[in-house]
């Protein structure tokens, strides 16, 4: 594993994020939002895992940007400056401590494409060894999540259908 | 409401890259079954031209009366999945065990494979037209209206 893509992606995920949490502009912040989805598409794609790569840039990077910048201009603030209240003290005292707790349960997980890890023993080697005759689908994501997985697929597409409807219920306007 | 864009490199640019990313949404779907992609993202690609379309030709542009058209399908995603899960309970099998698609002439291995195709194209059109129908609800104050009362 080399260290060359792998420290500099993830120090720019860090500005990233930390800029768009921080930033005072709100046209910005969305932008930086864009950046940070971008970087973390990168690592995706670093991490071997493509579709979500795909599926970050599409929608992290693209869509969600568009979304952001047309809730920005229909709401029009004369103030596109965010006036934050300091965190308060519990937050600066217990988020550290879950970091912490949380780096410490880091220690026990298995390593990346450690093949003896749980995620690579249950299941996943059926998958992979089956797909194809199964379902003549070389990309073995897509036929795990369109057809061994489809009922949780339908759910999810259900959530999306459900979000748009609501969406254009809430923000329906009318004419005045 | 939005304006159609008054810069004529936008326009131009505008004109040369719909199709384009309508192309390639449409690859995206349809080769989500040899490589990277799928429905989902060629229901987000193809639902980002359309909201291209709207961004610079204006929302009462020939071509984004498409788009508002579309409004009306949501939910046809959904009923195309739903759908094909019923068709395997028709040809006698479990809700969405595409093997039991009742298709003469296709061996398990394919007919699941079409499975996948169709289900595939559910979620794009579902993806798309949500995606759609946020931005119009989003940037539209009477157009969502007009759509319902058509």
């Amino acid at each position: 594993m080399t260290f060359a893509y792998e420290i500099p992606l993830l120090i720019l995920l860090l500005v990233t994020a930390g800029g768009a949490i921080l930033m005072k502009d709100l046209m910005s912040a969305v932008l930086l939002l864009g950046c940070y989805s971008f970087f973390l598409a990168l690592v995706w794609a670093w991490l071997g895992a493509v579709d979500v790569a795909f599926v970050e840039v599409v929608v992290g990077a693209g869509l969600a940007t568009v979304l952001f910048l047309l809730t920005l201009f229909g709401t029009a603030p004369k103030d596109g400056r965010l006036r934050r209240p300091p965190p308060p003290l519990t937050a600066l005292i217990a988020l550290p401590l879950l970091g912490v707790l949380m780096l410490y349960a880091a220690k026990d997980l298995p390593e990346f494409g450690d093949p003896n890890s749980p995620a690579s023993t249950h299941i996943s080697p059926m998958y992979l060894e089956r797909s194809y005759q199964d379902t003549h689908t070389p990309n073995v994501v897509t036929s795990v999540l369109m057809d061994y997985r489809s009922l949780d697929t339908m759910v999810e597409t259900v959530v999306i259908f459900t979000a748009g409807i609501a969406c254009v219920l809430l923000l329906r306007r009318k004419v005045s | 409401m939005i304006q159609p864009h008054d810069s004529i490199i936008v326009q131009s640019l505008g004109r040369f890259l719909v199709p384009v990313v309508q192309l390639f949404g449409l690859y995206v779907l349809f080769f989500g079954q040899y490589g990277p992609g799928g429905g989902f993202v060629g229901g987000v690609i193809l639902g980002a031209s359309m909201i291209l379309t709207i961004l610079i030709f204006g929302h009462d542009a020939s071509r984004s009366r498409l788009a508002k058209k579309l409004l009306h399908g949501d939910g046809v995603g959904m009923l195309i999945y739903a759908g094909v899960g019923g068709l395997c309970l028709i040809g006698g099998g479990e809700f969405l065990n595409y093997a039991h698609l009742d298709i003469p002439g296709l061996e398990t291995a394919s007919r699941r494979s079409l499975g996948i195709l169709l289900t595939q194209i559910g979620v794009a059109i579902d993806v798309a037209v949500s995606a759609i129908s946020i931005v119009f609800s989003l940037s539209a104050e009477e157009i969502i209206e007009d759509s319902m009362n058509d």
